[in-house]
């Protein structure tokens, strides 16, 4: 056991801190600090995120050939490290870098390789997931998009739902069916594609927030290149879970990354906030709860730590890694209802309100968190996994 | 970066688990919780002759010179089987306070004789009011005739009674830090009477200690007169991590059992876990366990290597340990129904243990609060 950097590794972080405080902007927080980013940041983001890339500072783990640095998972804890030490801005690609980006390292044929990975770091080309139908969410097995064969192209007709940044996106992942008569699983093919082909339509759905930050997408007659299947047709269930598991692993890092920058904030404004005649960081009951969160979003990275070392030894991901998702789950929840109590009265002020507490920053997030245990699969789902997957338990 | 155990420690793991199946069976652990002693002297001298009551002092003290993450390994393997007995006291209190404050000599005497099995010493520190702090120490050292005469009671003294000598917290000087000292009392001393108080953890043993004019030489002092408080908050920082690792092996054990009789009772014509009734509150203990060995493994690397952060990450290990241990005991009683109620299952023994751990060295509200001071805020 050994957290000590070598002479490379430390450079790194010296190199990665040093870049950090000269090019991170100073006014970028105005936008809020949530780890969504939210409709009126994403022309600043986009720009954000082509800085680094032309940093050399997204996508470190990527082969240098597609657009990364190849380096380890260590250089890639580092960066996120010190991303949240400085209070850096999200990503507005994260379902690209975080996904799309990865399974197609994984899968793609060369060509593909050649052509996707490189605009997904730069934010050139924008990605969105499409998994969740109206009648397939925790059981996405059951979609029912179809896709046909008609000469060299498949042709599309469905819907997607809940797809997140659909209404910005340049491409998609998108899951069809392609064997209706296969079992479930096996007759599902994973298609690279180009959301400005005809017959695609995005309506964005407002959410409980007020925001429309994803959308339904319909599908008429959409005609995609037999080249744009990855991972070979009827393969699609490998490739996509492939995905998830790049997500499960991308939250480690990213995940606790933007919980650690909330908890900060979140103590700074306990500071400024009254409890009882005293800042309410001084309020016995404040101090406990605040502790906590500390606690477990220190325990978040130690076991994200875990999870690196098992991959760095050519290991799959233990029991460690399950847990990461649910945890930040539970704990982020628990931090925008810790900032709501915090806040006392003044948590009913929204956006507008000249008293509101941060310019009501926080009664978004709040909200937004409400999704955390339903998107990238609900809590329950989660349960299911941990306990099938790692204990063993039957299936019900 | 390297957050695993090297070969060395998964072998000291499978040494140990393979060991204590033998040695420390349910049967064992229940003849020993019935008695007052605690353990027996065979037991003993097979933890000696593995080297492991000395696993933490350097070789020249007679031990094996290793470290808290090597330890950590070990505690968790004992954790798993509520092993009873004086060791925890024995290496992680009164050896260990030895070693950080005692002069050479006095390491040499003691140190040596604990890692053969000759002798037992425990760290008799807390007073009836409970406290952790240097206030609670209220037992007096006051020097007379070259020596020091010491007076006053002690509570929750493990093991006191099947001690060699206890490390007495004694106050020397002022209130506060700076006035307190520590001593290396035999338990045969006049003046000195250990009563063993019934605990609800029957395999931990806890002990009233009397000291009514204990008369000591000046060589039972451990280090500095006035000085002793810094180095036993050093020891207690170590004997937490220790603790918190011994804690994390119980309560994976608890998730181990609870996990195999979810596969095998057959409700409703199936097996129970595979309701989600069950099933999620079996992933939220792992979720617990996962997260109290994180902070559990960093603390005791951050132990070895005295970083800054070190008291910060014992903390946060005892604060999340203590929960997580209580809950997924709890959890297991609740998953396995009737039966996990019974005396007969080993259930109750990590139930009652985390329980006992808990409120050892700090509950979970003491040390959330340390770590919100620890943080600034």
């Amino acid at each position: 056991m050994d957290f000590t950097l070598t002479p490379d590794q430390d450079a790194f972080r010296q190199r990665v801190r040093t870049w950090l405080e000269a090019n991170i902007p100073d006014d970028w927080t105005k936008f809020g600090l949530s780890e969504v980013p939210r409709p009126e940041a994403y022309a600043f983001l986009r720009k954000w995120q082509a800085t680094l890339y032309d940093a050399g500072f997204i996508g470190v783990t990527w082969p240098k050939e597609y657009g990364g640095q190849g380096l380890t998972f260590v250089e890639e804890m580092i960066l996120h490290q010190e991303m949240a030490l400085q209070k850096s801005p999200p990503m507005l690609n994260v379902l690209g870098v975080g996904m799309a980006g990865p399974t197609i390292i994984a899968y793609g044929t060369e060509e593909q390789k050649k052509r996707y990975p490189a605009k997904i770091l730069s934010c050139e080309e924008i990605w969105c997931q499409g998994y969740s139908e109206p009648n397939a969410g925790s059981d996405l097995a059951s979609l029912q998009t179809r896709a046909v064969k008609d000469g060299e192209h498949w042709v599309i007709n469905g819907q997607k739902v809940w797809t997140s940044l659909a209404h910005i996106a340049d491409w998609m992942m998108l899951l069809a069916r392609t064997d209706p008569d296969a079992p479930k699983h096996k007759g599902i093919t994973y298609f690279l594609l180009d959301m400005k082909t005809p017959g695609v339509t995005v309506k964005p759905l407002k959410q409980l927030t007020g925001d429309a930050e994803f959308n339904e997408v319909f599908f008429d007659n959409v005609r995609v290149h037999e080249s744009r299947v990855l991972g070979g047709v009827n393969n699609g269930w490998a490739v996509g879970l492939t995905t998830l598991m790049y997500e499960r692993l991308a939250l480690g890092f990213g995940l606790q990354v933007r919980l650690r920058i909330s908890v900060d904030q979140l103590v700074d404004m306990a500071r400024r906030m009254e409890k009882n005649g005293r800042s309410a960081t001084k309020d016995p009951v404040m101090r406990q709860k605040l502790a906590q969160l500390w606690i477990d979003t220190e325990s978040l990275k130690y076991t994200g730590a875990r999870a690196v070392t098992r991959l760095l030894k050519g290991e799959l991901p233990g029991p460690e890694a399950s847990a990461g998702k649910m945890m930040w789950v539970e704990t982020h929840q628990r931090l925008q209802e810790l900032a709501m109590e915090i806040q006392g009265p003044y948590s009913q002020l929204a956006r507008g309100a000249a008293a509101a507490v941060d310019g009501g920053l926080w009664q978004y997030s709040f909200l937004r968190s409400r999704a955390n245990s339903i998107e990238g699969g609900t809590t329950e789902i989660q349960k299911n996994i941990i306990g099938e997957r790692v204990l063993g338990l039957p299936k019900g | 970066m390297d957050f695993g155990f090297n070969a060395d420690q998964e072998m000291l793991r499978a040494t140990a688990r393979k060991f204590f199946e033998n040695e420390c069976t349910s049967e064992f652990v229940r003849a020993r919780m019935a008695e007052d002693g605690g353990f027996t002297e065979e037991f003993w001298t097979k933890l000696a002759e593995q080297g492991w009551l000395g696993l933490v002092y350097p070789e020249q003290y007679g031990g094996a010179g290793l470290g808290f993450v090597d330890l950590t390994v070990l505690m968790e393997e004992m954790g798993r089987v509520v092993m009873p007995g004086p060791f925890f006291s024995t290496l992680l209190l009164g050896g260990l306070t030895i070693l950080e404050a005692g002069s050479d000599a006095q390491k040499k005497d003691w140190l040596t004789r604990i890692a053969e099995g000759q002798a037992r010493v425990s760290l008799a520190w807390t007073e009836p009011s409970a406290r952790w702090d240097a206030a609670g120490v209220t037992t007096t050292a006051v020097p007379s005739g070259g020596g020091f005469t010491l007076s006053g009671t002690k509570l929750f003294v493990p093991d006191a009674h099947v001690a060699h000598a206890l490390v007495v917290v004694a106050r020397t000087g002022d209130a506060g830090e700076d006035g307190i000292s520590l001593f290396v009392v035999p338990t045969n001393a006049k003046g000195v009477s250990i009563t063993l108080l019934p605990t609800m953890d029957q395999t931990r043993k806890l002990c009233e200690v009397k000291l009514d004019h204990v008369a000591v030489p000046a060589s039972a002092l451990l280090g500095a007169k006035d000085g002793g408080w810094q180095p036993l908050s050093r020891v207690v920082q170590r004997a937490t991590v220790a603790l918190c690792a011994e804690m994390c092996g119980g309560a994976q054990k608890v998730l181990d059992m609870t996990t195999e009789y979810a596969k095998i009772r057959i409700a409703f014509g199936k097996p129970i876990g595979s309701y989600q009734g069950v099933k999620h509150k079996a992933a939220d203990m792992l979720v617990e366990v996962e997260n109290a060995k994180s902070l559990t493994y960093y603390a005791a690397w951050a132990v070895d290597e005295n970083v800054p952060e070190a008291a910060l990450a014992a903390s946060m290990a005892k604060a999340y340990a203590s929960d997580a241990f209580r809950k997924v005991a709890g959890a297991g009683i609740q998953l396995h129904g009737g039966i996990g109620f019974t005396w007969e299952h080993d259930l109750h023994l990590y139930f009652k243990r985390a329980k006992s751990s808990e409120f050892t060295f700090g509950d979970a509200t003491y040390h959330r609060e340390r770590v919100a001071q620890l943080i600034d805020l």
